[in-house]
C-alpha cells in the first residue's frame, strides 16, 4: 500500500515533471497562436538547440574559456543557430505555403522535423552529450512528519522556476509590446493584418524565433535531465496530450495541461501500474487526452471552434 | 504518338465510366500485370538479370507490395476521407498478432468466459487479423465524430502507444515466449507450402492485386464519394444527407482492415519472426509519408509513394558507393532523414497532390504531344 508520504512525493515529482512537459508544449502554443501552424518540429528544435549548446560549450571549455563565459557564449551561439533555423523555415517552407490548409502545413512541419533531426545530428554529432547546467541532486524535507521524508529533485524545481519566468516574459511580450500586438493581429486574420501594414513574413520569423528560444530553454533543462540525445525529439510526442488537454491556443492551458498530465501519469503508474503490468506511463497521457477530447473537443482552455459553411 | 484515344468511341455509360477509359491504359495495365505475375517469377526462376539473386525479390519487391497494400489502406482513411491517422503501425500490429493468435489457436479461459478456437488455416487467420484490426479501428474511429484534424491525429497516436505497450506487456499475445519475439508458423495456403521468395512474392502480389482492385472500385462508388464529400467539407456533406457516422466509421473499418491484412502479411510473409518494435511509430510515419509523397486520394499514388520511400534509402546507400565516395552507414541514415524531409516539403510546395498528380499531368501532356494544346 502506498502511504500518504509516498503519495505526496509522487504527486510533487509528477507536477514538476509536468512543468517540464509544458516547457515543450509552450513552443507549440506560441506558433499555433500566431500562425495557425501546428509545429510538429518543436521536438526536433529542442534537439537542435540542445546539440548546438552542448557542443559549443564542450568546445569552449576544452579551449580554456572560464565556465561562465562558455555558458554565455554557448547560449548565444545556440540562439543564433535557432534564429538562422527560424529564418530558413520561414523563407523556404512556410512562406511558399501561405494560405494552404492546416493539414498541409502540419505535414510540412513533419518534413521540417526530419530535416532538423538529420541535419542537427550531421552537424553536431549523434552521441549522447551530457549537459550540466543545473544541479541534479535531490532534496529531502518533511522527515519529521513522514518516514523517509519527501524526495524532490532540484532540477525539477529549477525547471518549474524557469517555466514561471518564461510564461511571465511571454505574457508581457504578447500583451505589452508592439510586436506582440502585431502577432496577435496576425493570428486573428492574416489578410486584415497585412492590409494595415503589418509585415507578415517578419512576424512569422519572430514567432519561429520565439519558439526556437523556448526550445533552447527546454533543451537546457531536458538536456541536464536526460543528456542531449536523439530521444529528446520524442518530447514533441509527449507534449501533444498536454496540448490537447490545455487547448492549442492557451499559454496557461499548456502549463495546466502539463501539470495534469505529469501528476496523472505518475500517480497512475504508482497506483494502477502494479496491478496491470507497469510501464503505463508510456500511453497513459494519450488515453487521458482522448478521454478529455470526448468530453471537450477543444481542450479545457481552447477557444471554441465555430464552423460555418 | 502511340498514346491517342482517337477513334475509341464509347457507346455505353459503363464504357465511359470504366476505370481505364483509354485502350492504351488497359493494355499497359495488362502488360504490367503480366510482367508482375509471369515475367518476374520467370526471371527469378532462371536467375536472369535483374533478378539474378534473391535480393531484389526478397528485400525490395516483397516489402514494396506489402507496404503498398498498407498505404492503400491508409490512403482510404487519410486521402479519401480526410481523417489524419498516426496509428497505422498499431493497426498493422493488431493484424499481425491477431493472425498469429488465430493461426496458433485462441484459448481464453476465464471464470466467466471460455473461448477455445482450434488453430485456423493461414488465409482465414490473415483475413481475421484484418477483421480484428477493423474492429479496433472502428473503436478508435468513434472520437472522429466529435473531433477532427490534429486532435484526431493525437487520438490515433493514443492507439499507437497503447498497442505498442499491449503487445510488449501482455504475454498472452505472444504465447508466453520468453523473449517477446514471435515466429510465424509455416505458410500453407490451401495445403501448398509457401517458402521460397518467388512463392512468397506471388502470395503478396495476389493479395495486393485483389485489394487494389477492390479499393479502386470502392472509392469510385457511392461510399467513396461520401468519403470525398466528407473530406472536402464535412458540415456541407452532412447537410446534403451523408451520414458522417456511417461514412467515417466505414472508412476507419475498411482502412484498418487493409492495414491489418498488410500487417499480417508483413509479419508472416516478409519478416517470419518479429517483435513489437517492427510496428512502432516510425512505421506509422513511414506509411503517412508514402501516402503524402505518392498522392493523397490516389490508389496509383499509394504504389508510387511506397516504391519511392522504400527505394530512397537503398539508393542513397548505393549511389555514393557506386561513385566511389566513401560514406559511413551513419551518415547515410542521417542523409535519408534530410532528403526525405526536404522532399516532403518540396513536394508539398510544388505539387501537394504528390507523384500521382505528376503522373496524370505527364499523361495529359503525352496525349497532346507534340502540340502544346
Amino acid at each position: 500500500m502506498v502511504s500518504f508520504g509516498q503519495f505526496l512525493e509522487v504527486l510533487i515529482s509528477g507536477l514538476l515533471a509536468g512543468v517540464l512537459y509544458s516547457l515543450v508544449a509552450l513552443g507549440f502554443v506560441l506558433i499555433y497562436k500566431a500562425s495557425g501552424v501546428f509545429n510538429f518540429a518543436q521536438g526536433a528544435m529542442v534537439l537542435l538547440a540542445g546539440l548546438a549548446l552542448v557542443r559549443s560549450l564542450d568546445a569552449m571549455v576544452a579551449f580554456g574559456f572560464p565556465p561562465w563565459a562558455a555558458v554565455g557564449l554557448g547560449l548565444l551561439f545556440a540562439a543564433v543557430i535557432m534564429a538562422i533555423t527560424a529564418w530558413l523555415i520561414e523563407r523556404f517552407v512556410l512562406g511558399p505555403l501561405v494560405n494552404q490548409d492546416g493539414l498541409t502545413l502540419f505535414m510540412s512541419t513533419i518534413g521540417v522535423t526530419f530535416i532538423l533531426e538529420g541535419g542537427s545530428q550531421m552537424l553536431f554529432g549523434s552521441d549522447v552529450y551530457p549537459l550540466r547546467l543545473f544541479p541534479t541532486d535531490a532534496w529531502f524535507f518533511g522527515e519529521s512528519r513522514f518516514p523517509g521524508g519527501i524526495l524532490v529533485n532540484k532540477l525539477d524545481v529549477w525547471g518549474g522556476m524557469i517555466a514561471a519566468v518564461l510564461v511571465a516574459a511571454l505574457a508581457i511580450f504578447f500583451q505589452h509590446t508592439k510586436t506582440g500586438r502585431a502577432l496577435r493581429a496576425v493570428a486573428d486574420d492574416h489578410a486584415a493584418a497585412q492590409s494595415v501594414g503589418i509585415p507578415i513574413s517578419w512576424i512569422w520569423f519572430i514567432v519561429w524565433l520565439a519558439a526556437g528560444l523556448v526550445a533552447l530553454v527546454a533543451a537546457t533543462v531536458w538536456g541536464t535531465k536526460l543528456g542531449v540525445q536523439f530521444s529528446i525529439t520524442f518530447l514533441a510526442l509527449k507534449a501533444l496530450p498536454v496540448l490537447i488537454i490545455g487547448g492549442f491556443t492557451s499559454v496557461p492551458g499548456a502549463i495546466l495541461g502539463g501539470l495534469i498530465i505529469g501528476a496523472g501519469e505518475k500517480l497512475a503508474e504508482a497506483y494502477l501500474g502494479p496491478s496491470i503490468g507497469g510501464g503505463i506511463e508510456y500511453w497513459f497521457a494519450y488515453v487521458l487526452a482522448l478521454a478529455v477530447l470526448l468530453i471537450k473537443p477543444q481542450g479545457l482552455f481552447g477557444e471554441r471552434i465555430i464552423e460555418r459553411i | 504518338m502511340l498514346y491517342r484515344e482517337t477513334g475509341q468511341f464509347k457507346t455505353s455509360y459503363t464504357a465511359d465510366m470504366a476505370i481505364f477509359p483509354i485502350r492504351q491504359d488497359r493494355i499497359a495495365l495488362w502488360i504490367l500485370l503480366a510482367v508482375a505475375f509471369v515475367g518476374v517469377p520467370l526471371l527469378a526462376n532462371f536467375h536472369i538479370w535483374p533478378l539474378g539473386s534473391d535480393y531484389l525479390l526478397r528485400a525490395i519487391l516483397i516489402p514494396f507490395l506489402i507496404l503498398a497494400l498498407a498505404t492503400i489502406g491508409l490512403n482510404i482513411l487519410t486521402g479519401y476521407c480526410g481523417q489524419l491517422s498516426l496509428g497505422s503501425g498499431a493497426f498493422m500490429a493488431i493484424g499481425a498478432y491477431s493472425a498469429y493468435k488465430f493461426s496458433t489457436g485462441v484459448h481464453i479461459l476465464l471464470p466467466w468466459l471460455e473461448i477455445s478456437i482450434p488453430p485456423l488455416p493461414l488465409l482465414p487467420s490473415i483475413l481475421l487479423g484484418g477483421v480484428m484490426a477493423a474492429l479496433v479501428g472502428i473503436l478508435f474511429g468513434v472520437p472522429s465524430l466529435r473531433i477532427k484534424g490534429l486532435y484526431l491525429a493525437v487520438a490515433t497516436l493514443a492507439a499507437q502507444f497503447f498497442f505498442d505497450w499491449v503487445f510488449i506487456r501482455v504475454k498472452w499475445f505472444t504465447n508466453y515466449t520468453s523473449s517477446g519475439s514471435v515466429a510465424a508458423p509455416d505458410l500453407y495456403f490451401f495445403g501448398v507450402l509457401v517458402n521460397t521468395p518467388i512463392e512468397r512474392y506471388i502470395v503478396c502480389l495476389i493479395f495486393v492485386t485483389v485489394f487494389a482492385f477492390l479499393a479502386k472500385n470502392l472509392v469510385r462508388g457511392n461510399l467513396g464519394r461520401q468519403w470525398m464529400a466528407i473530406r472536402d467539407m464535412d458540415i456541407a456533406a452532412e447537410l446534403m444527407g451523408i451520414r458522417p457516422l456511417y461514412a467515417k466509421l466505414m472508412a476507419f473499418a475498411i482502412s484498418s482492415f487493409m492495414v491489418g491484412v498488410a500487417g499480417a502479411l508483413w509479419a508472416f510473409v516478409y519478416l517470419g519472426a518479429w517483435e513489437p518494435l517492427a510496428f512502432n511509430i516510425d512505421r506509422s510515419f513511414q506509411l503517412l509519408f508514402m501516402v503524402i509523397i505518392g498522392g493523397l486520394g490516389s490508389i496509383l499514388g499509394s504504389f508510387l509513394g511506397a516504391a519511392f520511400i522504400l527505394i530512397l534509402p537503398i539508393l542513397l546507400d548505393q549511389v555514393p558507393h557506386a561513385l566511389g565516395i566513401p560514406i559511413s552507414v551513419e551518415t547515410v541514415s542521417l542523409l535519408v532523414f534530410i532528403v526525405t524531409g526536404a522532399l516532403i516539403c518540396f513536394l508539398l510546395i510544388v505539387e501537394p497532390h504528390g507523384f500521382a498528380r505528376l503522373w496524370s499531368t505527364g499523361k495529359e501532356k503525352l496525349r497532346l504531344w507534340p502540340y502544346p494544346y
